[in-house]
C-alpha cells in the first residue's frame, strides 16, 4: 500500500468518486423519466452539459464562418453519403476484395452477439489476454469490454476520456467527448483514487489538465507495449483501395493499431465509401462539425498488415463488419437517411434536451438526435418497445437537423418513430418494414384521444362548437391541469373565439360572401381595454 | 426604414387583392384579438380578407405525435376550407410550416395530392407576408402607442419559434417586420435561437425537461428587461409567459406583457401610415 492510498483525504475522495459510481448505477437501472429526471436535478451535471454545449456550438461556428458554404459542404457531404449508401452491397463486396489483396482479414458480424465471439475467437486463437482500445463506439454498441472482461481478458480503454469513463465504471455520455459529463475536479478525484502508476503507486492529486494527461500517457504507454491485442474503430472504409480511415487527436488510436501483434478493427457496414476522392468531402466536414477543429492530430490510413520489409506495424490486421439492424435501416425506405450518420456529435451539441439531461439519461451507446433515431433500430437494443420514452424527448425544434453535416432530416425521422411506436394493428401488418417494437407503445387512451381530437378538427361545426363552449366556458376552466402548470401560470381562454369574432364583425366566410358584404365592422374587445 | 432581410427562401407573388385568413387553433380560442388585428390591417390597406368559418386545426399535434391517419383528416378539412387559388396567411410559424412543408408529403399519393401541393405553396405566415409579399412600410405620424405599454421607446423582445426560424427560414422577416415599427426597440433574449420547451404534445409526455427548458427562456426573457415580449407562434408564447408569470410569483423574475406580432402591428399601425411598397422588395 502506498503512502498516499493512506491519506485521509484520498479516502474521503475515494468515498466521493464511489458515491458518484452508485449514483450512475443507480441512475442507469431507471427508466427514461427517471433518469431524465435525475439529470435534471443534477446541477454540476447540468453546468458540465451547458458549458460543454455552449462552448462547442461556438467552435464549430468559427470553422464555418461562412454561411453559404457551409451549406454548400453539407450538400456534397449528404451527396457524398447518399452515393456510398445507393451503392452499398456493391461496395462492401469491394471492399471485402480489396481488404483480403491488401492481407486485412474480414469477419461478417450480424448481430453484437456475433461480433463480441468473432473478436473472442481471434484472441483465443492468438493466445491473447490483454487489450488496449482506441475509441470505438460500435464496441460500445455491442458492449464487448463486458463480453470480453467475462472471459478473463482484461480491456484498457486508451482514449483519455474512455479511460476516465472506465476507472469511473460508466459509460461514455457523449459519442465524441465521452467524458463531457464530468467536469475537472470530479476527473482529478477520479485519476488520484482510481488510477494506478506503473510502480502500483496512486497518482498526485492535481486539476492541471498537463499533469492528468502526463500522469494517464505514463500508464497508457506501459500497457500498450503489454497488450496483446489493439482493437478500434473504423470513420471510413474506401472500397476501391481497402484501406480503413481512423482519425483520432490524442495518437492513442495509432498506438493501437500499430504496437499490439494484432489490431481488430469494427464498424458498422455504413462506413463504407467508394473511392479515396470521397474522403476530403467528408472529412471538411467530421472535425469540423465534432469539435469545431479544421482537421485532428491524426489521420490513420490504414492498408495492410506489416509487410516482411517493414521493421513494425501489426502481424495481423482484422475488420469486423456489424450488421445488428443497419441492413433493415437500408431496407426501410423512410429510415435509410439513419446510415448516413458520420459520428460526428453535433446533433447532440445543438440539442437543447441533450444539454439539460446529458447523455447518460438516454440510457443507450449513443445519445442525443442520432441515439433517438438509431438506438430503436439496432437489433441488440431491444427496439421501440424500450425506447419508445426517448424518441418522445424531442420537441422537434429542428436544431438538430440544421447542425448535422450531412443534412440527416433528424426531426423527421424522429416524428416518423413516433408513428411506428404508435402503429396501429393494420399499420403493422401492412407488409412494409418495419422497426422492432412497431405498435408497441399504442395505447387505447391515447389513440382514443387522437381518433376524438381528430373527429373534432375535421368537423367545422363540432369545432365550432367546442370553441365556444371553451371560451363560454373559461370561468369553469381549472385553474391547474398538471403538468402544465406545475411549472406555468394556466393560460386563459378569451371571452370569444376568432371564428366568433370574425362573424360577429361580418368578415367573409367564403368568395361568395363577399359580393353581399358590407366593410366590415371590426369590434375591439381587447381584454382590459374599454 | 429597416433593411430588408436577406434573400427570400420562395418565389413570392405580387401584393394580392384577396386573401384568406388562417387563424389557427391556438389564436382561435387563446389569442382570437390578434386575428382580427391582422384581420383589420389587412383590410386598411384595401386586401379583402376571407376567414372560412369552416377552417379548425392545421392538423400539426396529431402529426407530430405520430398519429399520420388522425392528422389527415384535420388537414383534409383545410384542403376544403381554402380551396380558392389565393394566398392563405397564417397566424403561426409552426402550422405555417406544417402546411408548406408537410401537407405535400402527408397527402403523397392521395387524391388530394395535387390540392395539397397547390394550397402548401400559396401559404405564408403573417411576416413573412408582410415582408415579402406587402413590404410594408410604416410612417411615423405620431406617438406609438400600445395597450397596457407606457414608456418613450418600447422596447419588445422578440421570440421567434424554432419552426419559423428553421422550419419556415424566417427569422430575418420577422426581426425586420419588429424593426419596422416606429418607436420600438427589438430587442431579443440570450440564446435566442434556442427552443423554449414548447414543442406541443412534448410539453405534456416530457414534462420535467419541457419544464427546465421553459424555465431558461423565461429567464432569459424576463432578462432583457423589455416592456413586452411578442412572437408569432401562440404555443412559445403562453409557455414563457405562463412560466415567466409563475417565476414572478415565485420572485425570481419580472413578468412581461405578451402581444401577438399582429396585434403589436396593429397597435402601431395606429399611430403611422402604413404603406405598400411592393414591388420595391
Ligand atoms: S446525425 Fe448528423 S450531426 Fe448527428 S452525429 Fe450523425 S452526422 Fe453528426
Amino acid at each position: 500500500m502506498s503512502e498516499l492510498r493512506n491519506q485521509p483525504e484520498f479516502i474521503e475522495l475515494t468515498e466521493v468518486v464511489d458515491r458518484e459510481e452508485h449514483e450512475f448505477a443507480d441512475m442507469a437501472a431507471r427508466h427514461f423519466k427517471a433518469r431524465a429526471k435525475m439529470a435534471l436535478e443534477n446541477d454540476t451535471l447540468r453546468a458540465s452539459f451547458r458549458g460543454a454545449s455552449d462552448f462547442l456550438m461556438a467552435k464549430r461556428r468559427s470553422v464555418f464562418p461562412d454561411e453559404e458554404m457551409l451549406q454548400a459542404l453539407r450538400d456534397r457531404g449528404e451527396a457524398a453519403r447518399q452515393r456510398s449508401l445507393q451503392d452499398l452491397p456493391d461496395l462492401l463486396e469491394l471492399l471485402e476484395q480489396n481488404l483480403i489483396a491488401n492481407g486485412i482479414q474480414v469477419h461478417w458480424a450480424e448481430t453484437a452477439q456475433q461480433a463480441n465471439q468473432i473478436i473472442h475467437d481471434i484472441m483465443v486463437a492468438n493466445n491473447a489476454r490483454s487489450v488496449v482500445k482506441g475509441k470505438s463506439m460500435v464496441s460500445e454498441e455491442i458492449e464487448l469490454n463486458h463480453y470480453l472482461e467475462a472471459r478473463g481478458i482484461e480491456c484498457l480503454e486508451s482514449d483519455m476520456g474512455e479511460y476516465l469513463v472506465q476507472l469511473a465504471k460508466e459509460a461514455p455520455s457523449h459519442i465524441v467527448m465521452p467524458v463531457i459529463h464530468k467536469n475537472k475536479q470530479q476527473i482529478a478525484r477520479l485519476m488520484h483514487t482510481r488510477a494506478t502508476t506503473p510502480d502500483g503507486e496512486a497518482v498526485p492529486y492535481s486539476e492541471d489538465v498537463d499533469d492528468l494527461i502526463g500522469n494517464a500517457r505514463a500508464i497508457l504507454r506501459q500497457k500498450f507495449r503489454q497488450a496483446d491485442v489493439g482493437i478500434s474503430g473504423v470513420n471510413m472504409a474506401i472500397a476501391e483501395t481497402g484501406t480503413l480511415l481512423l482519425v483520432e487527436n490524442e495518437g492513442n488510436g495509432r498506438m493501437s493499431t500499430t504496437v499490439p501483434p494484432v489490431h481488430i478493427a469494427i464498424t458498422g457496414i455504413e462506413k463504407v465509401v467508394r473511392s479515396l476522392s470521397d474522403v476530403p468531402e467528408l472529412l471538411t466536414l467530421l472535425p469540423r462539425s465534432a469539435t469545431g477543429q479544421i482537421i485532428t492530430t491524426y489521420v490513420n490510413m490504414i492498408s495492410g498488415p506489416r509487410k516482411a520489409e517493414e521493421p513494425d506495424g501489426p502481424e495481423q490486421v482484422h475488420l469486423v463488419l456489424l450488421d445488428n439492424g443497419r441492413s433493415k435501416m437500408f431496407n426501410h425506405p423512410d429510415l435509410k437517411p439513419t446510415l448516413q450518420c458520420i459520428r460526428c456529435g453535433a446533433c447532440m451539441n445543438h440539442c437543447p434536451v441533450y444539454a439539460r439531461i446529458g447523455g447518460h439519461a438516454y440510457g443507450s451507446t449513443y445519445p442525443g438526435p442520432i441515439g433517438q433515431v438509431v438506438t430503436p433500430q439496432l437489433d441488440s437494443s431491444g427496439g421501440l418497445g424500450v425506447h419508445a420514452d426517448m424518441v418522445n424527448a424531442c420537441s422537434l425544434n429542428g436544431a438538430c437537423g440544421e447542425a448535422c453535416p450531412v443534412r440527416i432530416p433528424l426531426p423527421d425521422l424522429i416524428r416518423k418513430l413516433r408513428a411506428e411506436a404508435n402503429a396501429p394493428v393494420t399499420v403493422q401488418h401492412d407488409g412494409k418494414p418495419h422497426v422492432n417494437g412497431s405498435g408497441s407503445h399504442r395505447s387505447l387512451a391515447e389513440s382514443l384521444i387522437w381518433q376524438g381530437w381528430s373527429q373534432l378538427h375535421r368537423h367545422s361545426a363540432l369545432y365550432r362548437l367546442t370553441t365556444t363552449a371553451i371560451t363560454k366556458g373559461r370561468v369553469l376552466m381549472p385553474s391547474k391541469l398538471s403538468p402544465w402548470t406545475n411549472t406555468r401560470v394556466m393560460p386563459k381562454p378569451a371571452a370569444s373565439s376568432l371564428h366568433q369574432l370574425a362573424k360577429k364583425a361580418g368578415v367573409p366566410s367564403s368568395a361568395a360572401d363577399i359580393k353581399t358584404a358590407q366593410t366590415p365592422d371590426a369590434t375591439d374587445n381587447r381584454e382590459g381595454k374599454s | 426604414m429597416s433593411q430588408l432581410a436577406g434573400a427570400p427562401r420562395r418565389p413570392y407573388p405580387p401584393a394580392p387583392q384577396r386573401i384568406y385568413l388562417m387563424g389557427t387553433c391556438l389564436v382561435d380560442s387563446f389569442y382570437p384579438q390578434a386575428g382580427m388585428d391582422a384581420i383589420q390591417f389587412f383590410q386598411q390597406l384595401g386586401i379583402e380578407v376571407i376567414f372560412p368559418q369552416a377552417q379548425t386545426c392545421c392538423g400539426q399535434p396529431a402529426w407530430n405525435s405520430g398519429y399520420e391517419a388522425e392528422a389527415r383528416a384535420v388537414a383534409r378539412q383545410q384542403l376544403r376550407a381554402f380551396a380558392e387559388d389565393i394566398p392563405v396567411v397564417v397566424m403561426m410559424g409552426s402550422c405555417t410550416g406544417m402546411m408548406h412543408h408537410e401537407y405535400p408529403r402527408l397527402f403523397a399519393g392521395e387524391p388530394e395530392e395535387q390540392a395539397a401541393c397547390g394550397l402548401a405553396k400559396r401559404t405564408y405566415e403573417f411576416s413573412e407576408f408582410l415582408i415579402r409579399i406587402l413590404n410594408v412600410g410604416f410612417h411615423d405620424i405620431g406617438k406609438t402607442n400600445l395597450s397596457g405599454v407606457d414608456s418613450p421607446v418600447i422596447k419588445v423582445a422578440l421570440h421567434t419559434s424554432c419552426s419559423t426560424r428553421r422550419g419556415m427560414g424566417l427569422a430575418a422577416e420577422h426581426q425586420a417586420l419588429v424593426d419596422r415599427l416606429p418607436g420600438v426597440q427589438r430587442v431579443e433574449p440570450e440564446r435566442v435561437t434556442e427552443c423554449c420547451g414548447f414543442g406541443g404534445t412534448f410539453a405534456v409526455k416530457q414534462a420535467d425537461i419541457s419544464a427546465a427548458m421553459a424555465h431558461d427562456k423565461a429567464m432569459a426573457m424576463a432578462a432583457t428587461g423589455a416592456d413586452l415580449m411578442t412572437s408569432a407562434d401562440c404555443g412559445c408564447l403562453m409557455n414563457i409567459s405562463g412560466t415567466m408569470q409563475l417565476l414572478e410569483q415565485q420572485g425570481q423574475c419580472q413578468a412581461m406583457p405578451v402581444k401577438h406580432l399582429a396585434t403589436l402591428v396593429w397597435e402601431a399601425a395606429q399611430s403611422s401610415r402604413v404603406v405598400v411598397q411592393e414591388g420595391e422588395a
